[in-house]
């Protein structure tokens, strides 16, 4: 059973730039991208760094797949799948999203 | 790393050496010189592992490991001598490999295979006699006056620059200087004189210049050129005597023909003699017109001893280049290690730059070969004469000498004793030729002649040894290392390799653009574009990366389209430029305000310290002369910045790809020694060219006097102040690859430096490739720094006004980041921690206390605060 939480307006987040949310005491990285208006979270933590930093990171894309790359020593990750794309042994673990009513809604299964 | 002199052993060291380990018997191996063929010669056995069989020990009378001789000249130009020093020094670090510097061998005892140095012995097996050659001096009288100098060593050029310093500040007048001898080394000296600023003259004995290189015609052409640059030349003309004035010093020249001329300082360049002295007393067998006769094996008349270099007689005749001396440096090599190597003599091909005129002459440039024909191209006014020796059937190319434009000497030397397949006037005309392709050039032939290595050797440094690009190759093979002039031929080789391997040679960005950083940047300023998604929907692919946006965010901020938050320029920026400062390892971030010059008042300084107090910062001054304040969360960056703004500081661009510093000393206004006001200088350049983006960092440095407090030296622009103005040097920088600043221009009035350094910028912004600095830039333009002085001196591809136009535009649009961020609603929004928690700190976030401040917890200690052990110190929290 998937609970969601609704994190912000599809307005408050800048197309190709990162934000960080809250979601049920788990730090998730939200980004919107231009092109196709898609939204989607990853998790914050840098598995590299191990710092809460990847809704800091530059959206982009690599070969069609969009990315986000680490702002710390700047791995890129397929934002759909989570996969690290320069090791793959290491990947951020990736969150439903949805909007409702205009809201961003991010899914966390419930316990 | 390379400004560090190399630790070698002097002979006290020596004395201190452990003993050694046991083991399987090592031979020793003594080389006597310590010069350019030595360094090869212990380079090359080291390459091949002989210092596994061998212990060397090499004995160098000069106080400096060995150096770039044939680069002397640039000494003028880059005054440290440490920039001449060959190799890193590592290769005298290797144990097994010892170098003892300013030690004169006195004797070799051939009976007990012992040299005697100092005053000590050291037993040898093999010895290696590379002890170069003398510059000689002329039976004249009164050569040896106070002000006669030759032109051989470091020393000998320092000294030589320090006399006409002196003399002209003594005379209070532009010294009067000549050179005896108008050969290689001596237009080389009269280049020297020239650049210290001496009225030169120089006088030749034979009918015409360089008489060993070219032919008369050349000769004149040269003549002429070399006059057309204010230095006096006269030929046919043997010098009799040097008088001395009434101090003593050497004042006039005195010529066989009667005539004389007044010279304050007087160079000899009239040819090297071996320095064959050790050799003759130790009773080998020494050449009539000197020279240690060794044969084709580099062996000499005692079965145990070698000679290389300058100093060896070989086939007849002593071989004064650097190119045969590395030849006879690899053929010992491979003797001692067993091998049977000969020196089957060699190319003495030159191509040299002579008071900036390129001379070449390469293969039988005199047309010694029976029935040879000349194809002779001159053209007095341009300065330029070529000309092509070619076989009697007109179809191979014998030699050649080319006199004022050079540009076909790279081509045309691989090609001797072969056919040039088509008119060969078609190489001599202006227009040049359609150069051979890198791939009809046979594998045998010779690229790169100071380190004998072969076209093929270059493909198979691509083919077998997996190079992929030019530095990889150079590395390999030593192609290229030396002199550098084969360099164009030597790249296009390995391109041709490369793309017949399948191996694309890509200038392309990334994957979305097929453009360097230097075409993007001209596409974006000819265009109305002004946003990422117009250049990528227009001129790329894809999305764009972590290499492309920020790219296209400096492009478009260094041509003032916009602040780095604005609109769809905000995800562009790198979390640096984002959120305006410095991302730490653990998710915050540091603050640095901008301190011009390092100048800051006490209240200044008290409004920082109390900032970092209330928000528990950890403080730290930079080498940049300013303070960086580590530790802020991203939503705290506004609150700090408000503060800091409120009390006058401004972005300080520490997270930016822009102007970070002016370092500077404290100047005249303080320093007893300081001649020029260096502060002042330092705050308004950091003024003027504060938030400038640009393809990397950029630091600058002003020092008020010599002594170079402010190590300017070190920095992109290094200025240093002169009694008559500034010095301006470039291309500095420390880090992984530290560079010394090279001279740009000399005693420029306060407005001339800075319109000289607003060029440079702006042709550096506007022309590199991401992330290089100033130097690898200076390397990749084409002409190096005196193409890049020229345009910024000279305007020599007419963009002068455009750049100084550029420049103004951004110093009248500039604005502060941080002052301007704080007055914007909209993008103080980006500084939440959290969207949907905008004000909660990062939960994960530990620290410890070291030395009274804070530091991020390491992993170790993280487990055990997170465990809940009694936390040493909470970090101190910041009410909003």
């Amino acid at each position: 059973m998937t609970t969601w939480t609704r994190v912000c307006a599809v307005d408050d987040l800048v197309p190709d730039r990162g934000a960080a949310a809250l979601v049920d005491g788990h730090q998730v990285a939200i980004f919107r991208l231009s092109d196709s208006g898609a939204i989607h979270a990853v998790d914050h933590l840098d598995p590299f760094s191990h710092a809460n930093v990847m809704a800091r990171g530059l959206v982009g894309s690599r070969l069609g797949t969009p990315t986000v790359a680490s702002p710390m020593h700047k791995q890129s990750f397929d934002l759909v799948t989570g996969q690290c794309l320069d090791d793959p042994a290491v990947s951020l673990q990736v969150w439903p999203t949805r909007v409702a009513d205009g809201w961003v809604e991010v899914g966390s299964a419930a316990a | 790393m390379t400004s560090a002199v190399p630790t070698v052993h002097d002979m006290t060291t020596e004395q201190a050496l452990p003993a050694e380990q046991p083991g399987p018997a090592k031979k020793k191996l003594a080389v006597v010189g310590a010069g350019m063929v030595a360094h090869r010669l212990v380079e090359a056995l080291v390459e091949r592992g002989a210092d596994q069989s061998w212990d060397i020990e090499v004995f160098g009378d000069e106080t400096r490991p060995p150096y770039d001789r044939v680069a002397l000249t640039s000494f003028f130009s880059d005054r440290d001598p440490e920039d001449l020093l060959l190799g890193d020094g590592s290769l005298w670090r290797r144990p097994g490999v010892r170098l003892y510097r300013g030690s004169v061998v006195s004797r070799i005892d051939r009976e007990a295979r012992q040299v005697h140095a100092r005053s000590t012995t050291f037993d040898y097996d093999k010895l290696v006699l590379a002890t170069g050659s003398y510059a000689t001096v002329p039976p004249v009288s009164g050569s040896d006056l106070p002000g006669c100098f030759v032109y051989r060593t470091v020393d000998d050029v320092a000294e030589l620059r320090q006399w006409v310093l002196d003399r002209e500040a003594a005379l209070g007048r532009k010294v009067k200087g000549a050179v005896v001898g108008g050969g290689l080394l001596g237009l080389e000296a009269a280049g020297a004189l020239t650049a210290l600023g001496a009225d030169t003259t120089v006088v030749e004995f034979a009918e015409w210049l360089m008489p060993l290189q070219v032919d008369r015609a050349g000769g004149g052409a040269l003549r002429r050129i070399i006059e057309q640059m204010g230095v006096s030349v006269r030929t046919s003309t043997a010098t009799s005597r040097l008088k001395a004035g009434r101090d003593g010093k050497v004042s006039r020249l005195q010529f066989a023909d009667g005539e004389k001329i007044a010279a304050d300082v007087v160079v000899f360049a009239t040819g090297v003699r071996p320095r064959d002295e050790l050799a003759r007393d130790s009773g080998l067998e020494v050449g009539e017109r000197g020279g240690v006769v060794a044969d084709p094996g580099c062996l000499t008349s005692d079965e145990s001893i070698y000679a290389i270099g300058e100093v060896a007689q070989i086939a007849g005749r002593v071989w004064g280049l650097v190119g045969p001396g590395y030849t006879m440096a690899e053929v010992v090599a491979d003797r001692l290690l067993g091998g049977t190597a000969t020196f089957e003599g060699a190319d003495l091909s030159t191509k040299l730059k002579l008071l900036g005129v390129d001379v070449a002459s390469f293969g039988d440039a005199f047309a010694a070969t029976n029935g040879s024909l000349e194809v002779v191209y001159a053209d007095p006014t341009a300065g330029v004469y070529k000309k092509l020796v070619m076989s009697d059937d007109a179809q191979t190319l014998l030699g050649g000498m080319l006199v004022g434009d050079a540009s076909a000497y790279t081509n045309l030397r691989p090609m001797v004793g072969r056919a040039l397949g088509s008119d060969p006037t078609g190489w001599l005309l202006p227009e040049g030729m359609e150069p051979p392709s890198g791939s009809a050039l046979p594998d045998d032939a010779t690229v790169c002649s100071c380190n004998n290595v072969t076209a093929g050797q270059v493909r198979c440094a691509v083919t077998d040894e997996g190079c992929t690009d030019l530095a990889g190759v150079k590395a390999c093979t030593k192609a290229g290392t030396s002199c550098g002039s084969c360099v164009s031929l030597v790249k296009k080789l390995v391109d041709v390799q490369l793309s017949e391997a399948g191996i694309e040679v890509s200038n392309a960005l990334c994957e979305h653009f097929a453009f360097t950083r230097a075409q993007l940047f001209d596409i974006v300023r000819v265009s109305e574009i002004s946003t990422f998604s117009e250049l990528v929907a227009q001129h790329g692919t894809g999305h764009g990366c972590d290499i492309c946006r920020p790219v296209a965010a400096s492009i478009l901020s260094s041509l003032g389209k916009g602040h780095v938050l604005d609109g769809e320029n905000a995800a562009l920026q790198d979390t640096n430029d984002h959120v305006m400062a410095n991302l730490q390892k653990d998710g915050t971030y540091s603050v640095v305000p901008r301190i011009p010059g390092g100048e800051v008042t006490p209240e200044g300084l008290i409004v920082i310290g109390q900032v970092a107090a209330d928000y528990g910062l950890y403080t730290k001054i930079t080498g940049g002369q300013r303070i960086d304040l580590f530790g802020a969360r991203i939503e705290q960056l506004p609150g700090i910045w408000k503060r800091l703004v409120d009390a006058g500081f401004e972005s300080g661009h520490a997270y930016g790809k822009s102007l970070r510093t002016v370092k500077s000393c404290v100047g005249q206004s303080w320093c007893r020694y300081g001649v020029q006001d260096s502060t002042t200088l330092a705050i308004d350049l950091e003024l003027r060219y504060r938030g400038l983006r640009s393809p990397h960092k950029l630091k600058l440095g002003v020092s008020g006097c010599a002594r170079e407090c402010a190590e300017a030296r070190g920095k992109d622009v290094g200025i240093i102040a002169t009694d008559q103005g500034w010095n301006m040097y470039v291309g500095g920088n420390g880090g992984f690859t530290p560079r010394h600043a090279q001279l740009f221009a000399e005693d420029l009035t306060t407005e001339e430096l800075v319109r000289a350094i607003d060029r440079f910028l702006m042709y550096y912004v506007r022309t590199a490739d991401r992330l290089q600095r100033t130097a690898p830039w200076l390397e990749s333009v084409e002409g190096g720094i005196d193409a890049v002085r020229a345009v910024v001196l000279e305007d020599s591809l007419g963009i002068a006004a455009d750049l100084d136009a550029a420049m103004e535009a951004h110093v009248g649009a500039y604005e502060d980041e941080w002052a301007a961020t704080l007055a914007d609603e909209k993008k103080l929004q980006r500084f939440a921690s959290f969207v949907n928690a905008p004000e909660t700190p990062d939960p994960d976030l530990v620290y410890v206390e070291e030395r009274g401040q804070r530091r991020p917890a390491d992993e170790a200690e993280r487990a055990v605060l997170i465990a809940g052990a009694s936390l040493p110190v909470r970090p101190k929290e910041v009410l909003a």
